[in-house]
């Protein structure tokens, strides 16, 4: 059992969570994910590593709702258990490994859609504390769905923020606002961008007319995140590779983007219709076409 | 005369009944039925299933104790060598171990080993456990990798030896393969895994799960920072194969690791379960292994048409007889040399069917099977909604990949001497992670004797350090 230690909500149906699991906090490195299962009848869902902390053994996590498992996760309060923790899962960030003297005299551009901030945060954060400056593209869809900006002004050289609907900086997409930054003589060595695949798929479109090298880190599917199902199979450069084991980090020109895409909505039917039912349930409704 | 009495069969779940649940398949005996049975053994001289079996164990000695009704004492003698009874009864392959060398096989049929073995694990659970004594500590912290069947027979025997052994699982739940892999209607996990893994928790072994061994701690640190003595690697052959072949990645393609575990671990099948699993209407399970019966047999209860696609011929499939048996009683489709050379999808990218080529036998091949040859121009397609692909597993590299000097052979799996000493001292490793993907019992096998080996190599050390 991991204690929650803290839980702010960022947004409404994400909340940020520091977790008790001292082993995974002295283990973690920047780009690394963990696999949480929330109860006993929970999935096994990966989560990105957000933070973690060595000295209060607590590792910082971001969920935003979109099944029951979490669900369940966003509604436990300080003080109470998750059920299961396990990680530091899938390979840290290339840059861990480089020789930091040559990291200084790169640009480096991260590019965060959404929640895909979370991930993004303890990479800058790293860099920023081995002296390594970088810049910052947060983009949500709207300024409600922004999240730790403060955060993450406080470790990256220069934050840039663009909503779709330009409630708060650029007015646009992520795409949009790095064509413009680089259209003013800005430019960069290596883009990192997580986020929705959608968004990495057109940052990667972007970057290639520029020539700039791009990692992406893929949130597949997954079920026990050890290398044991393959589910978060993907192809890469023409190569299949597994996310959890091999990843979750991939050079973002290489990778199918379309068929990650198609994969990652393999069972959203089934979860759709689940929700559905439970929400029924809820609600007093008897399901009369024989789904339960 | 003893063997002129048949043998006793067992009661089993109605075919079609059991074909849409997960009960299990096999009723067991009862007291009468396995006195009855006990009551053909002919308490060999020399037995020659005692030879047969992995893990040695008194096979005449239990089963005559059976047959005077002394359950207590048939589970004591059990327990000398095994803390799985329960699930060796039902998961062995005992037509080619003990069974396969009894001396009444020669005439009529062998004495039914598996089931006694059963009967008396299932007994100790429902009558309060077999006490088992464990020698005072010894001073000695060994850490155990994985807690499938080679772990618990390593740590077993070394709790029993009074040393202080933790477990470190990487999943959520104690079992490894008997957790994940093998279903419920073969292999109940309230009823019978839990009860085994309980019986080791009461021999003072402690559990650690959330623990990916190579990520969350690493064999070293185990050794350096947390005092371990020795380590024993039990960490199976988790990786799931793929044929390589175009379409393999389409929606709906999945290794049977996947869907297995999706059932077994996650509890898919159960919908108050948050876990999704996807079988559509008709299943193809290529492959002709145990884990391929598995599968196609999780499918056929999820409601699917399932069939078997595989490329050699019934004589050669490597399942066990019992299970290809009820496989068949249950419905299951079986298509012989048969093999898949490309995945067919539909424009959203869902799998719509399988196209296979014929096979015909050729030479024996390394393993003394005859290899299969494709039939030019016989290709055809097979209408099927989801693929499961059940064609075996290898070593997962986290450990080797984290661990200096750790040496591996060219299929990733860890090399280890006859006793399962690796190439780094104090560290030992036994079960799939060594020898590739095999059965319980041979893995139950290696973690005892690796055991052995950690026990001699500890004492050796504190004899040195006298």
């Amino acid at each position: 059992m991991f204690k929650i230690a803290k839980k702010k909500m960022l947004a409404e149906n994400i909340c940020l969570m520091d977790v008790e699991a001292p082993r995974v906090a002295r283990s973690a490195r920047p780009g690394q994910f963990v696999i949480v299962r929330v109860d006993e009848r929970g999935e096994r869902v990966p989560l990105t590593i957000c933070d973690y902390d060595n000295d209060r053994g607590t590792v910082t996590i971001v969920t935003q709702v979109v099944g029951a498992s979490s669900a369940r996760i966003c509604a436990l309060e300080e003080g109470e258990f998750i059920a299961n923790f396990a990680g530091p899962l899938g390979r840290p960030s290339e840059f861990v490994y480089e020789n930091i003297e040559e990291l200084k005299n790169k640009r480096i551009m991260f590019i965060a859609g959404g929640l895909g901030t979370a991930p993004v945060y303890p990479q800058v954060k790293w860099l920023s504390e081995q002296g390594v400056k970088a810049d910052v593209i947060v983009g949500a869809k709207s300024k409600n769905l922004l999240i730790m900006q403060d955060e993450m002004r406080a470790v990256a050289d220069n934050l840039y923020i663009a909503t779709d609907d330009g409630s708060e900086g650029f007015h646009g997409l992520v795409t949009q606002l790095f064509e413009q930054l680089v259209a003013q003589g800005k430019s960069y060595d290596v883009v990192v961008a997580i986020g929705p695949m959608i968004m990495m798929k057109f940052v990667c479109l972007t970057t290639a007319k520029y020539g700039i090298k791009t990692i992406v880190s893929l949130n597949s599917l997954m079920v026990d995140g050890t290398g044991m199902c393959g589910a978060c199979r993907v192809t890469v450069g023409g190569k299949t590779y597994f996310t959890c084991v091999e990843g979750p980090e991939f050079d973002g020109h290489q990778v199918d983007f379309d068929e990650a895409m198609r994969r990652q909505a393999q069972y959203r039917t089934i979860e759709s219709r689940k929700a559905k039912a439970e929400q029924e349930a809820l609600a007093g409704h008897k399901c009369k076409v024989g789904l339960h | 005369m003893a063997n002129k009495i048949p043998r006793t069969p067992v009661r089993e779940q109605e075919p079609s009944v059991r074909a849409t649940n997960f009960e299990e398949v096999c009723y067991g005996y009862n007291e009468s039925e396995a006195r009855l049975e006990a009551s053909r053994c002919l308490g060999c001289k020399n037995p020659r299933c005692v030879a047969a079996c992995p893990v040695s164990l008194q096979i005449p000695r239990f089963i005559g104790l059976i047959n005077e009704g002394d359950f207590a004492g048939a589970a004591a003698v059990i327990a000398e060598d095994s803390l799985l009874p329960s699930v060796c009864g039902r998961v062995c392959p005992q037509e080619n171990q003990c069974e396969g060398s009894c001396i009444l096989g020669v005439k009529s049929e062998p004495v039914a080993i598996g089931k006694l073995e059963r009967f008396i694990g299932d007994w100790g659970h429902t009558t309060g456990s077999v006490n088992i004594k464990c020698a005072p500590f010894n001073g000695h912290k060994v850490a155990v990798v994985g807690s499938g069947p080679a772990s618990l027979a390593c740590a077993a025997d070394l709790a029993k030896a009074g040393y202080r052994v933790k477990i470190f699982e990487a999943l959520h739940k104690a079992g490894g393969v008997l957790e994940y892999g093998i279903p419920e209607f073969r292999l109940p996990k309230q009823g019978v895994v839990a009860h085994e893994i309980e019986n080791l928790r009461r021999l003072g072994v402690e559990i650690e799960t959330d623990v990916v061994v190579g990520r969350t701690v690493t064999i070293d640190s185990l050794m350096d920072e947390e005092g371990y003595q020795a380590v024993f690697i039990g960490s199976g052959a988790g990786l799931p194969r793929f044929m390589n072949i175009p379409g393999e990645n389409l929606n709906g393609v999945v290794s049977a690791n996947e869907f297995l575990t999706r059932a077994n671990l996650m509890h898919a099948y159960d919908d108050s379960y948050d876990t999704p699993i996807y079988t559509g209407r008709r299943v193809a399970v290529v492959g002709g292994g145990n884990v391929a019966m598995d599968a196609v047999r999780t499918a056929k209860r999820l409601g699917a048409e399932a069939a078997i696609i595989y490329r050699r011929g019934e004589a050669e499939l490597p399942a066990r007889r019992e299970e290809v048996h009820h496989a068949k009683e249950e419905g299951i489709e079986f298509n012989m040399l048969t093999n898949p050379v490309q995945v067919i999808g539909d424009d959203n990218g869902w799998v719509k069917g399988l196209r296979c080529i014929r096979m015909e036998l050729g030479e024996p091949d390394a393993s003394g099977r005859r290899s299969p040859v494709e039939v030019p121009g016989s290709e055809f397609d097979i209408e099927c909604d989801v693929v499961i692909m059940a064609l075996g597993t290898s070593p997962n590299p986290l450990i080797a990949s984290t661990t200096d000097g750790l040496e591996t052979n060219k299929r990733g799996c860890i090399t280890t001497d006859d006793n399962g000493a690796t190439s780094r001292p104090g560290i030992f490793a036994g079960g799939d992670t060594v020898t590739g993907a095999a059965t319980v019992i041979l893995a139950m096998g290696a973690g005892r004797k690796a055991a052995a080996a950690i026990d001699a190599y500890l004492q050796g050390i504190s004899v040195s350090a006298k």
